[in-house]
């Protein structure tokens, strides 16, 4: 979403889903996983105003299908291929919300020349690479650095011409060849879906792991995102991309940058190449637009941006927001006079990846030495599981920081290794032959500890601890300052240079007198920031300064705290119910980032004038132009700078975040890397030779295994795992608690009464699955839920699996994850655990 | 007193189960964990220690395509239970707003209401030799609390309160349904049996959901109710094993009827 729209977050938020008018649910299980997400919609079902329909789209009839007003199944990993025919239809039938399209994306501008796109390859292809080279893929700009554009959009390179011409090819026939889907099903989508282009409706799209994790997951989201930029529905109440977490705070531990590329705040990581040597190569390189800008230091670089930078966007602050940080963790270490000690922050090595797989390929390699595994379960929820467990044995040291033993803490016990078949590809161990030394950190429950968690929709809400841990058990924040002080203690009195990161770092979070627990509101104040002179709250992050004066751990944070009668107040703290728009904001519970927005580029909840709402629409207008007071207002916080006025040129830019200002139905730039608009690839392992291209697989993803890819004539039928409403992510909680195991006790394995007659497979009994990874035993849930897809002549057919089950608990069973590939999407490399190839057989 | 009861919307529910451990919290009931037997109910029927379930039943029909039904199952709470009539101890009782109780310390485990409820709703529990069903919390009604179930439910399906209330809020959902999409759709609880304290909407009619379309309490029971068993009451013993043949035979019959089929999906 980042290259379309600027942010990768959730765009609206759980009780938004009541303001829809059709809500798309693809890719995502909402009833089951997401189950307060579906009280929303179901009040949407029930409010006369809204009438809500729910359209599920997926290959397996779910018990979200069961209550949706429309079911349209769909062959795992077509997505493109089923979102294309929408665009196609949008674009054929003229249904596209023009006015909202003109002025808030960039369909008008022109690209240049050189881009093309041919037999399923964009221009700049490197075969030998497998990458592109993104030179052609931008806009023309004219004599005075503008981008040219074409308002009646009739220029042959504009961006509508040539999206029209890309998925001009994306015809309902092909596409439900390819998808499978019943062609009247798919023509009700098309007609349901796209009728939010009218101006008084909004529709929601709501996914999942569904779309994520395929080797084209970032292209499926930007087909989401094209969708509803030409529908006119993003920016609005009951409208946007709501991409719901797969945990409670997976958008936290994004924001705070547990993903190696960037540092927190969404800000690339440094690397160990020349552009990013000192702070200001950094900041040239993070910021939008200064390239090539002549400047060679911060006082320089401050004369720029307070020119202004065109085509910067609201990044144009990156160097406040790192310099802030780098004050937040090094205190008086970093000042002027040595860069900030951006020397001390870690460089990552430029030409490696540092994801998921790459990592347990590297600690398969033998080139890791140690692993903290905290509240993650690798054995279980890891692509390739058997692959991940042997690559556990390389290491010298494990810690375990969960609140059981989970399969991946008790990886070396003979469970561990028995496999439901012999199978000479997969390597066993006894626990003899394994020298990894495990430690083992009892945690402390969600309940057994305060903290804040940032929910889907980016509300971040405080927790009190309701219960003392049981026994040893410790909070994380217990033990990761136990581990930080215990670290400073090591290094104490050392005069190495490469010690003064852990040195000069700052760690002062002692809580009260008497208490063990640390103070987890003195966390709270370093994140959200201050002011270095008088330790008071920095109100929000436009107040930032990259001259030192102010610290903060991440500037999105930034305002989350603030002083009310001399009274230090954590916002996510707040806990008051008033919700003065009636559209469900409630803008004093908890807080959101940034800045309290609950419904981010609120701007597009009006007309271009930035005060009419959109023709029959006027309860969704979320902010709006105050010419009397002279700047935003409204029901929420505005998405836009409240003095941008109409008078100024950025006045019909609502998409700060991106240097455009508009949105990007074209990704230009290399924003993604796989391509600037979505095409169709088969999964890495697909039953069917292409149709649309003469591409099977994404041609940018990276192959790890080519020896492991699995053929049609030895697996002819497709797979994917999910989760249940039963159990939670890998089920080390959920399959300990006696309650839960009792309602999804056993391994599952879902299959059609079409495939099970023909593998002889009865309904409650054992079935073998096998891929070139490895085996398991499942029992079979024959189902009517599960039907064979129709492509063209063939017949495929697609089985599911639970991916939640393992050795330990009171409900076991074999890890569906000893099937899975190692491939990811070429962009983010979330692994492709959705669509790939088995074969059956009765046990 | 007007009486208070429980409504359950089909039409909003997503099957989580959620009311099915919060009954076991709230009761505190262990789990009982069996095998996988092929359908996500995973509980064929409430037991002993599982007082609520909730139903997944599977159709496939030409016009509807594949349909998957969710009935949450337990005690109806009868106007006039068939439990009470029978029990030889008095061990049930109504309250003032509409529960059947039973109170396990009068309970000689006989059974005999296990043959005579038209749900087959009170389950033996051996290790106490006693039966046991859903009480509608009772204990945390009178505390001015709603039951555990519907207290948890997150898509709001499960509603406590006025019966008379929920009714007209049932009347008008079901007029709501049957003019979108459902045109089957009506209230199961009204008036079976002379009416039952717990309402359903249902999308469908109510053998899609596997409920009796017209239950009916045995008929030799309020014949042994009202007029034998307060003369003479060593009769019992015989009346049981008289309602145990009647058991026996219905489910001989019910069986022939498919209703117990591999796989449970229908």
């Amino acid at each position: 979403m980042s290259p379309a729209f600027g942010r990768g977050a959730m765009t609206n938020h759980m009780i938004d889903l009541k303001n829809t008018n059709v809500a798309l649910i693809m890719g995502s299980n909402i009833a089951e996983n997401h189950p307060i997400g579906m009280k929303w919609l179901t009040e949407g079902r029930l409010d006369p105003k809204r009438q809500t329909k729910i359209i599920h789209v997926d290959p397996r009839f779910t018990r979200t299908s069961a209550v949706s007003d429309l079911y349209c199944p769909m062959r795992s990993g077509t997505d493109i291929a089923f979102l294309g025919g929408m665009i196609n239809y949008i674009l054929e039938n003229d249904l596209y919300h023009k006015e909202y399209v003109l002025n808030y994306t960039n369909i008008s501008y022109i690209i240049k020349d050189e881009y093309g796109f041919e037999d399923g390859l964009f221009s700049g292809y490197d075969e030998s690479k497998r990458t592109y080279d993104f030179g052609s893929w931008g806009y023309q700009y004219d004599a005075d650095g503008k981008i040219m554009t074409d308002e009646t959009l009739q220029h042959p390179r504009c961006v509508y011409q040539l999206l029209k011409k890309h998925f001009s090819r994306y015809d309902v026939d092909t596409v439900c060849r390819i998808t499978g889907s019943p062609k009247n099903k798919y023509l009700q989508v098309l007609d349901i879906f796209c009728s939010t282009g009218e101006p008084n409706k909004t529709g929601t799209i709501c996914y999942a792991m569904g779309i994520t994790q395929h080797t084209v997951g970032s292209q499926n989201v930007k087909a989401f995102t094209i969708v509803q930029l030409l529908l006119g529905n993003m920016g609005r109440p009951g409208g946007g991309i709501n991409a719901l977490r797969g945990e409670n705070n997976v958008q936290g531990a994004t924001d705070m940058a547990l993903l190696f590329h960037i540092i927190p705040g969404y800000i690339s990581s440094p690397t160990n190449t020349e552009d990013n040597k000192d702070l200001i190569s950094f900041i040239r390189k993070i910021t939008p637009g200064a390239a090539k800008l002549p400047f060679n230091n911060l006082n320089e670089f401050r004369e720029i941006v307070k020119q202004g930078i065109p085509y910067s966007g609201w990044k144009v602050h990156s160097s406040k927001w790192v310099v802030s940080l780098l004050k937040a963790w090094y205190g008086e270490a970093a000042n002027a006079s040595n860069d900030f000690a951006y020397h001390y922050l870690p460089k990552r090595d430029a030409s490696k990846n540092y994801s998921h797989i790459a990592l347990f390929e590297a600690m398969y390699r033998g080139e890791i030495e140690g692993l903290f595994v905290n509240g993650t379960n690798p054995v279980v929820g890891g692509p390739n599981a058997n692959k991940e467990q042997e690559a556990l044995t390389k290491l010298k040291w494990m810690v375990n920081i969960d609140l059981w033993r989970t399969e991946t803490a008790d990886f070396w016990t003979y469970p561990g290794w028995d496999r439901a078949v012999d199978n000479p590809n997969v390597n066993t161990y006894a626990p003899t032959n394994i020298g990894t030394e495990v430690f083992f950190l009892p945690a402390a429950a969600v309940y057994e500890k305060e903290g804040t968690a940032a929910q889907t929709g980016r509300w971040v809400q405080f927790r009190w601890k309701g219960a003392d841990p049981v026994g040893e058990s410790k909070a994380d924040l217990w033990i990761y300052d136990e581990l930080g002080k215990r670290l400073k203690q090591l290094y104490a009195g050392s005069n190495r240079p490469e010690d003064e990161p852990i040195l000069n770092m700052t760690w002062e979070y002692e809580g009260h007198a008497g208490e063990e627990e640390p103070d987890i509101l003195k966390v709270a104040h370093e994140l959200c920031g201050f002011h270095i002179a008088d330790g008071t709250p920095v109100e929000g992050f436009a107040q930032l300064k990259d001259d030192g004066s102010t610290a903060c751990g991440n500037w999105i944070y930034c305002g989350g705290t603030t002083l009310k009668d001399g009274k230090f107040i954590y916002k996510p703290q707040l806990r008051e119910k008033d919700d003065p728009s009636g559209l469900g904001l409630f803008p004093n519970w908890g807080w959101a980032w940034p800045v309290n927005r609950r419904v981010i580029y609120n701007r597009c909840s009006v007309q271009p004038d930035g005060v009419t709402p959109w023709p029959g629409d006027e309860d969704r207008r979320l902010v709006w132009w105050d010419a009397e007071a002279g700047g935003w207002t409204g029901w929420d916080v505005p998405d836009f700078i409240k003095s941008v006025g109409p008078d100024n040129p950025a006045f019909k830019d609502p998409f700060i975040m991106r240097p455009e200002g508009k949105a990007c139905i074209f990704a230009a730039d290399g924003s993604l890397i796989d391509g600037p608009l979505p095409e169709h690839y088969e999964p890495w392992e697909s039953p069917v030779p292409p149709v649309l291209n003469k591409q099977s697989l994404n041609p940018v993803a990276k192959v790890w295994e080519p020896d492991k890819k699995g053929t049609s004539d030895k697996y002819p039928i497709i797979a994917t795992t999910y989760r249940v409403c039963e159990h939670w992510q890998s089920g080390s909680l959920t399959r300990n608690l006696p309650w839960l195991a009792e309602l999804m006790p056993d391994m599952l394995i879902e299959l059609s009464e079409e495939l099970a007659k023909e593998k002889g497979i009865k309904n409650g009994r054992e079935v073998i699955i096998s891929t070139t990874r490895g085996d398991i035993k499942a029992i079979a849930c024959v189902t009517k839920r599960f039907k064979p897809f129709v492509l063209g002549d063939d017949i495929v057919h697609q089985i599911g699996l639970l991916w939640q089950f393992g050795f330990k608990g009171y409900a076991k069973g074999d890890i569906a994850n000893r099937l899975t590939p190692h491939i990811g999407d070429a962009n983010t490399m979330c692994p492709e655990y959705k669509a790939w190839l088995c074969d059956i057989r009765r046990a | 007193m007007a009486y208070l009861t429980n409504l359950y919307d089909s039409s909003r529910c997503t099957a989580c189960r959620g009311c099915q451990v919060a009954c076991k919290n709230w009761n505190q009931l262990p789990a009982v964990i069996e095998p996988f037997r092929g359908n996500y109910q995973t509980h064929e029927d409430t037991n002993a220690d599982t007082f609520t379930i909730v139903k997944m039943i599977e159709t496939e029909d030409p016009v509807d395509g594949v349909i998957w039904n969710f009935l949450k199952y337990q005690c109806m709470h009868c106007f006039d239970p068939a439990c009470l009539k029978v029990c030889p101890r008095d061990a049930y009782t109504k309250t003032s707003w509409g529960a059947t109780v039973h109170d396990p310390d009068k309970c000689i485990g006989c059974q005999y209401c296990t043959y005579a409820c038209p749900f087959e709703i009170p389950k033996y529990r051996k290790r106490e030799d006693i039966t046991t069903k859903c009480t509608l919390c009772a204990d945390r009604v009178e505390e001015g609390l709603q039951p555990a179930c519907a207290a948890t439910c997150a898509p709001g399906a499960l509603m406590f309160g006025n019966r008379n209330e929920l009714l007209q809020y049932a009347e008008d959902r079901v007029k709501h349904l049957r003019a979108n999409g459902f045109p089957r759709a009506t209230i199961y609880g009204k008036m079976e049996l002379g009416g039952l304290n717990k309402l359903y909407v249902l999308t469908d009619t109510p053998d899609k959901f596997g409920l009796p379309v017209d239950p009916k309490v045995p008929g030799q029971i309020p014949f042994w109710k009202d007029w034998v068993q307060p003369y003479i009451g060593w009769l019992i013993p015989l009346a049981l094993a008289g309602s145990a043949t009647s058991f026996v035979t219905t489910r001989i019959l019910a069986n022939k009827h498919g209703k117990h089929d591999e796989g449970g999906h229908e």
